[in-house]
């Protein structure tokens, strides 16, 4: 036989017996997708910021189409928009996202405390930790090399005067600042809240207010005067529970260091210029 | 047994795909920045590589050698490679959802990888046999997975070094894969010495 003839013949049907045994594979081994999850996905944002508790912004939209009874507002950057949307795709009733935002607890910024050395090291705060707990003088305060700027899907946080700042209004409560700042600072709590306390330094009062006059002394005035008995301090820091305030702002109009700041999270720039008007 | 060894051996380290004889460099310098990611790779390489040998072995002894046809093998291999890899992602699809959602990624990223097409050539060029084939392309598998967790863990460093502005992102991660491949060339000459 002729050889280019035989190559040609024992390579087309090579090729086509591929394709006939391909054809028959995706007949008989192809699976049924879900039609909700492609459009529940569709509504949802795609920044993948796990907020919801799921791998993902797929895994949501898939454990949504195919598991009953799981809430449809758990997707706090899509917001009220996309809770909206699924809920009419699933045909279930429809429930208000509860607005998250992420908070610093610390205002230890250049005005409040100063440096124990010049870092000069990996600009990270990961890094800078390691090194003696960072350059500031308080090892529990935000370090201000901005890990957390870096993550952020939304560019809502800032460096300004050595701390991170967080714009409420671009902040959507993915909490991915939250888990990486290696200071463990920042907590995403409902917007609805107003009370937030600005220190995280665990020392002992004396202690904490030589390295930063901003820091929780402990002094438990926010405790004795607080009418429903939300504040607690433990190992020095007062503790606001949330659950029980009702953001009347008692607290921090008795205390004497000022760390305990009462603002509208939703949607105010709570550091302004002049921030003695915004703290009581 | 021993020669069976020997083959692994030196397909593992002293013939190293990717160090030692550049092949499969794409998903090397693509897929090494994460060490989860990077092993995720190199086990369904050798996955791949496993599947694509027992598959063209056979057609080349029995259908190409036969007929005379041994110089169309670069052709059928790329062939019956791809559309393998695309059969069994249906297949995993189907029945392993779990192992489809962490390989299935990278599966169509092999089905063009040099280096999977280079074990099965490699094969027949050296005149394996079936059993032989096997040993290597698993041996070779192995050093691709071993290669891509070492390369990851030099990449995790290279993250927080600061090299000149000149170096920074893919020229020194070249310069690094460059001497990371110079470390695999210790290894010639080792694996005669370890079975004299």
């Amino acid at each position: 036989m002729n050889p280019i003839l035989l190559a040609v013949i024992v390579v087309c049907s090579i090729g086509i017996l591929c394709a006939v045994v391909l054809v028959i594979a995706a007949r008989f081994f192809s699976v049924e997708e879900n039609e909700k999850i492609g459009a529940i996905r569709e509504c949802l944002p795609g920044a993948n910021c796990g907020a919801c508790g799921y791998a993902g912004c797929d895994g949501y939209a898939k454990a949504l189409a195919e598991e009953e009874g799981i809430k449809t507002n758990l997707c706090i950057p899509g917001g009220d928009g996309a809770a909206r949307q699924i809920s009419e795709i699933l045909g279930v009733e429809f429930e208000d996202v509860v607005e998250q935002v992420a908070v610093v607890h610390c205002y230890g910024d250049c005005n409040h405390t100063s440096h124990k050395m010049d870092y000069d090291g990996i600009q990270s705060c990961q890094a800078a930790k390691m090194f003696y707990g960072g350059a500031g003088k308080c090892s529990f305060g935000c370090i201000g090399l901005g890990d957390c700027v870096g993550v952020c899907p939304n560019n809502a946080i800032c460096i300004e005067n050595g701390i991170a700042h967080i714009d409420t209004r671009k902040c959507i409560g993915c909490g991915l600042c939250a888990k990486t700042c290696p200071q463990k600072l920042i907590t995403v709590m409902a917007d609805v809240e107003s009370v937030l306390v600005t220190c995280n330094n665990r020392e002992k009062g004396a202690v904490a207010r030589q390295k930063c006059s901003n820091a929780c002394i402990g002094c438990k005035m926010c405790v004795k005067n607080c009418p429903s008995g939300a504040i607690s301090v433990e190992d020095n820091l007062a503790r606001v529970d949330y659950e029980k305030c009702t953001n009347c702002g008692e607290c921090a109009k008795h205390c004497p260091v000022g760390c305990i700041l009462v603002s509208d999270f939703s949607g105010i720039h709570r550091y302004s210029e002049d921030d003695e008007g915004q703290k009581f | 047994m021993k020669s069976l060894i020997i083959i692994l051996m030196t397909s593992v380290l002293v013939n190293n795909y990717v160090l030692s004889k550049f092949l499969g460099i794409c998903p090397f310098l693509g897929v090494s920045k994460k060490l989860n990611q990077a092993a995720g790779m190199g086990v369904a390489v050798i996955f791949v590589m496993l599947l694509a040998t027992a598959v063209t072995w056979p057609i080349y002894t029995y259908i190409l050698a036969k007929n005379g046809l041994d110089y169309m093998r670069t052709i059928v291999f790329i062939l019956v490679i791809a559309s393998l890899v695309q059969l069994v992602e249906i297949i995993l699809k189907k029945y392993m959802p779990a192992l489809h959602a962490s390989l299935g990624i990278y599966l169509p990223l092999i089905t063009t990888n040099c280096a999977v097409l280079g074990v099965t050539l490699n094969n027949i060029n050296d005149s394996y046999n079936f059993i032989e084939s096997m040993v290597n392309s698993l041996g070779c598998g192995l050093g691709f997975l071993l290669a891509m967790v070492l390369f990851a863990g030099v990449r995790s460093r290279l993250e927080t070094a600061n090299p000149p502005e000149a170096f920074k992102g893919l020229p020194i991660t070249l310069v690094s894969a460059a001497i990371v491949a110079l470390s695999f060339f210790g290894f010639s000459g080792v694996v005669d010495g370890l079975f004299a």
